[in-house]
């Protein structure tokens, strides 16, 4: 597509990821983290997480601190069964 | 079945506690003070012979023909402007009332045509009835006289005489059968609000008129149907019932359009509908309609409508007629197929929110049992999924908190993002009613919407703000009722968590809160700000209504947080006249949000993680379910861009048309293998699809639809399906084919199951609906009638929860490229994307989609009123013609979307809610200029369309 707005799934998750990330931002401290992390695992489906920990695993990958900070929260999918 | 006739009391019920007693012909009759006689008279069975009361208009006392005695008092009073005292002794019928009776009516025929034969009201006329119920046998004065009947007299013109109005497309004006009793005139004042209606001129020349020398259909007429409701003779007449004559039986069901839910009688002859009249005991409505749910039912039958299935190889091909069964085999075998071929959770469903509940429930089931995954997603996404998450987040039920009585007793409203008076328009009038008897209002809204200032109507204060600053105007709100210390302590600390408010109580008063500061991000007046939040945290209850301009940002759900924190802070929860209430959009969206139609909770808003819950579900349908939420349709079409998602059931749902970037949208599609679209028309979304499932409308099944207030009304079959299947049927055919066994044979036993595996809802049945009539949830054993408000004694969540609510500025900013902000939103006369309305004579009030653009913005691009324009974002451009006016504030473009060549959806972007990815509607950064007429996207999707719906020719030789 040529017009500007269409991002790529990948752009648009970093997007995503970022914006949860500006709510919780300012939230108290000690429930930021957890807030992130909550929130993926309640809404995003399993390949959106993959691909978020895909994006993770890159230098330069534009997520905000806190995405990267409540990483570790974030469920891991197992293999999606067939 | 026969015709509902329901009882006109003739005045309105008196809300006194204190009761009095009378006697009535003999009869003693209690009834509460304030009461009429003529009202006390038939609740003890007497009918008093009246032509210009009704129990939905108050008293006026004109017509001279509901006289009494009263012992002990001279003269002959009229019944319905008489209040009953204690101990009066009344007579309804003694030789002198008998006397004055017949004489009235005698006058009043003197001066009407005598074709009652002829007569569309014939059988369903209150004259006629009243000239019956006195025994009128002769008309002394013979009908030369000067009258309003005749054209001539003679051979001179009659100038008294008026041809009749046939401008309205569903209803006329005859003015030779009218009788001036103003019956039309008081409806459209105090049941519609819009004062439409006059009577003009004096005595003998006094007559109805919309307007100085308006036809009704030029006038200020809303078309809501009222008057004709009201009118005692053939003087306004629905042009269906001239047509096809009076009907023979009715079913009371529930409207299919907006989110009010407004019961009407569906008036029938044999299958055929006469006329929809709205349902005095409708709780949603109380007996009144808005154009599109009395008139605009034509959609049902239009010659659009698709009664086949069809199925095609590929989007270019035309459109093959095939079987049912062949239909249905080929969905199975692709789904299969796709599923092998790409995994299990490539194909999922979207369930509509124009269906019922239980066909809402069955789509969510086929996905989640059938398919087994939780792909599965409703329109919600695209308007009020913030409202759940917001409201769940800090009272702990994803709904609003009252019933729409609630306003009867309200004293300040707040309407955020919201135009009642043309997305809700029965709850606008019912809103009106209240505020012309005192209630206080308070608007926050970018554009001068009708609440604003309209006859007998006024806001307190208008917050005009700039598009996407709702945080920064709620929060100052906020900022001021702590500072200024008008919060409600007592119920806080007793309702509310108080370590929560004390930190939120600290963020709020912090300085950049304050309306001074916010004034440079939201343009709004800091004085008037605070005004208006001193009206609403001491003006008595206060309620907020808020609408998709709430939820429809990239902070939609921060606003919706920010709206419960300004109830909770000022105590305005959990009791009638308060609340926090949003205007839903559709008939059922709620209904298909508590059907569990989003991909992360199933029925009840339970999350799909809860272990206990999912175990409910696999006893019963004998599954395992899948532990992880699904795809939202903004997600869907980003997989399938990318590949791994292929196929997409469709019920009732234009994906193409009403979300967000269309050409993303369209991309994703085209990306599928199998696209399956169930729906009356050949939508937009149809031309992407592969398989077509005609569908059927809410006249010809069986169901239940869930009203903003959180309703539960019946929807009544009152004629078979055209296309031969309810929706629900064919969703069920279809999850036989892919092997599930499914034998439901009523819509009933759909709610059974869904009583049975969800708490909320485990009171309801249709045996308690029809006893009821209707119920709010939560209906269970501790509501066994349903719920009209909640959180009555405390919170659903058990303490309401606080959240700080920082604005966050959306990234679709103006710049020199793109420097109006474009916002959306709806008329009165058409439904969404117009798919139904459009296919009605509704047509004639809008025609096509306008840009309101304001004059200095015009003038500074060289536009007239009318022109073409060019209309672009970062995301496309279209064209549509421009419409000059001050209702939008400089620099703010506004437009509806109900017609699919304006494609408004080509301009807006991808950006989208943080929370729930419900799609930024409501702020688009554009350029506008002039244009010579349609852009080349728009050529080429019409004739993509006009290619796509295509349908090969039937072979009629035998094989």
């Amino acid at each position: 597509m040529d017009s500007e707005s269409h991002k790529s799934t990948e752009q648009k998750l970093v997007y995503m990821a970022n914006q949860i990330a500006g709510f919780f931002h300012t939230q108290p401290k000690d429930e930021a983290i957890v807030g992130v992390a909550e929130h993926i695992n309640h809404f995003w489906e399993p390949r959106m997480r993959s691909q978020l920990f895909a994006i993770l695993d890159k230098d330069g990958n534009g997520l905000d601190d806190l995405v990267i900070a409540a990483a570790k929260h974030i469920r891991k999918p197992g293999s999606v069964p067939a | 079945m026969s015709l509902i006739h329901e009882i006109d009391y003739g005045t309105p019920a008196s809300r006194s506690e204190k009761l009095v007693t009378l006697t009535i012909d003999g009869n003693e009759v209690t009834v509460p003070e304030g009461t009429s006689i003529m009202r006390a008279a038939m609740e003890a069975g007497i009918e008093v012979p009246k032509l210009c009361a009704t129990d939905m208009v108050d008293a006026f006392g004109s017509c001279r023909l509901c006289l009494v005695e009263i012992e002990g008092r001279g003269g002959t009073p009229a019944s319905c402007t008489t209040p009953a005292m204690p101990g009066l002794v009344v007579h309804t019928q003694t030789s002198r009332l008998k006397d004055i009776r017949k004489g009235v009516m005698e006058l009043y025929i003197s001066d009407h045509p005598l074709d009652c034969l002829t007569c569309a009201a014939n059988g369903d006329c209150q004259l006629q009835d009243m000239a019956g119920a006195v025994g009128l046998r002769d008309v002394r004065y013979g009908y030369e006289g000067e009258n309003h009947v005749f054209a001539r007299a003679g051979t001179v013109a009659n100038d008294q005489w008026l041809p009749k109005d046939e401008s309205n497309p569903y209803f006329t004006y005859d003015p030779s059968k009218c009788i001036v009793c103003s019956l039309c005139v008081r409806a459209c004042e105090e049941v519609q609000g819009t004062f439409a209606l006059t009577i003009q001129g004096r005595g003998f020349d006094s007559r109805v008129a919309a307007g100085p020398h308006d036809s009704f259909v030029e006038s200020e007429c809303v078309s809501c149907g009222a008057c004709v409701q009201a009118c005692p003779t053939a003087t306004l007449t629905e042009k269906s019932v001239i047509e096809i004559g009076q009907p023979e039986h009715s079913m009371v069901t529930t409207c299919a359009y907006c989110g009010v839910g407004c019961s009407f009688k569906a008036e029938m002859r044999g299958e055929e509908l006469v006329r929809m009249v709205p349902w005095k005991d409708g709780k949603a409505n109380r007996g009144h309609s808005c154009v599109k749910g009395r008139f605009a039912y034509g959609y049902a039958t239009h010659k659009d409508r698709i009664l086949n299935p069809m199925i095609r190889e590929k989007i270019s091909d035309p459109w093959r007629e095939v079987s049912w069964d062949e239909a249905y085999k080929h969905v199975a075998s692709e789904f299969r197929r796709i599923q092998y071929q790409y995994g299990r959770n490539s194909v999922g469903g979207i369930t509509s929110s124009r269906c019922t509940n239980e066909e809402t429930y069955l789509v969510q089931k086929l996905v989640r049992a059938g398919l087994g995954n939780n792909n599965v997603d409703t329109c919600a996404r695209v308007c009020h999924s913030p409202t759940g998450y917001g409201l769940k987040q800090t009272f702990g039920t994803s709904a609003g908190t009252q019933d729409f009585d609630s306003v009867e007793h309200t004293d300040v409203v707040m309407i955020i993002g919201a135009n009642p008076t043309d997305g809700h328009p029965v709850f606008a009038s019912r809103l009106k009613k209240r505020l012309r008897k005192g209630a206080k209002l308070i608007i926050v809204d970018p554009r001068r919407i009708d609440l604003v200032r309209s006859p007998h109507i006024e806001a307190a204060y208008h917050l005009p703000l700039r598009p996407g600053t709702n945080v920064a105007v709620v929060t100052s709100l906020a900022h001021v009722i702590i500072t200024e210390g008008l919060f409600d302590e007592r119920f806080i600390r007793e309702r509310c968590d108080w370590d929560e408010f004390q930190d939120w109580a600290a963020f709020v008063s912090s300085p950049e809160h304050s309306p001074e500061a916010t004034q440079q991000i939201s343009g709004v007046d800091p004085q008037m700000l605070r005004q208006a939040a001193r009206l609403f945290a001491t003006g008595g209850n206060g309620s907020i209504y808020y609408g998709l301009g709430v939820t429809e940002h990239s902070q939609g759900s921060t606003t919706v947080m920010a709206i419960a924190n300004l109830a909770m802070a000022t105590g305005n929860i959990g009791r009638q006249g308060v609340g926090v209430n949003p205007l839903r959009g559709q008939n059922n969206v709620q209904g298909s949000c508590d059907m569990g139609s989003f991909p992360h909770e199933l029925p009840g808003y339970r999350h799909i993680s809860d272990e206990s819950t999912r175990d409910i579900f696999d006893k019963l349908w004998g599954v395992k379910l899948q532990d992880e939420p699904g795809l939202r349709i903004p997600n869907m079409l980003d997989a399938a861009v990318d590949g791994s998602f292929k196929g997409l059931y469709v019920q009732g749902e234009d994906i193409l048309q009403s979300d967000p970037d269309t050409k993303h949208v369209a991309a994703g599609l085209a990306a599928m293998e199998c696209v399956v679209v169930h729906d009356l028309f050949l939508n937009e979304t149809a031309n992407y699809a592969h398989v077509f499932l005609p569908g059927s409308t809410f006249l010809e099944k069986d169901g239940t639809f869930t009203n903003a207030e959180r309703r539960i009304n019946r929807v009544r079959k009152v004629m078979s399906p055209l296309n031969g299947y309810a929706d629900w049927e064919v969703t069920q055919n279809l999850a036989k084919a892919m092997g599930l066994d499914w034998n439901y044979t009523h819509p009933s036993q759909i709610m059974d199951e869904v009583a049975l595996t969800t708490p909320s809802f485990a009171g309801v049945s249709y045996e308690l609906l029809e006893r009821e009539g209707s119920v709010q949830w939560p209906c269970n054993e501790k509501a066994p009638l349903g719920t009209p408000i909640m959180h009555i004694d405390g919170f659903a969540r058990g303490k309401g929860k606080f959240i700080r609510t920082e604005y966050v500025a959306t990234d679709e900013r103006t710049g020199p490229r793109f420097p109006l902000l474009l916002t959306t939103g709806r008329i009165l006369s058409q439904y969404n994307v117009g798919a139904q309305t459009r296919r009605t004579d509704n047509v004639v009030w809008h025609e096509e989609d306008r840009l309101e653009i304001h004059p200095h913005d015009a003038e500074q691009r060289g536009l007239r009123d009318g022109d073409w324009v060019k209309v672009a974002s970062r995301s496309g451009e279209t064209t549509l013609r421009a419409l000059i006016t001050d209702r939008v504030s400089p620099g703010v473009v506004y437009t509806t979307f109900h017609h699919p060549s304006t494609q408004a959806n080509v301009i807006t972007t991808d950006f989208s809610d943080w929370a729930t990815n419900c799609p930024e509607y409501k702020v688009t950064a554009v350029q506008v200029a002039v244009s010579n007429g349609p852009s080349d996207w728009q050529v080429k999707y019409d004739e993509q369309a006009r290619q796509s719906r295509r349908i090969a020719a039937t072979l009629d030789a035998a094989e």
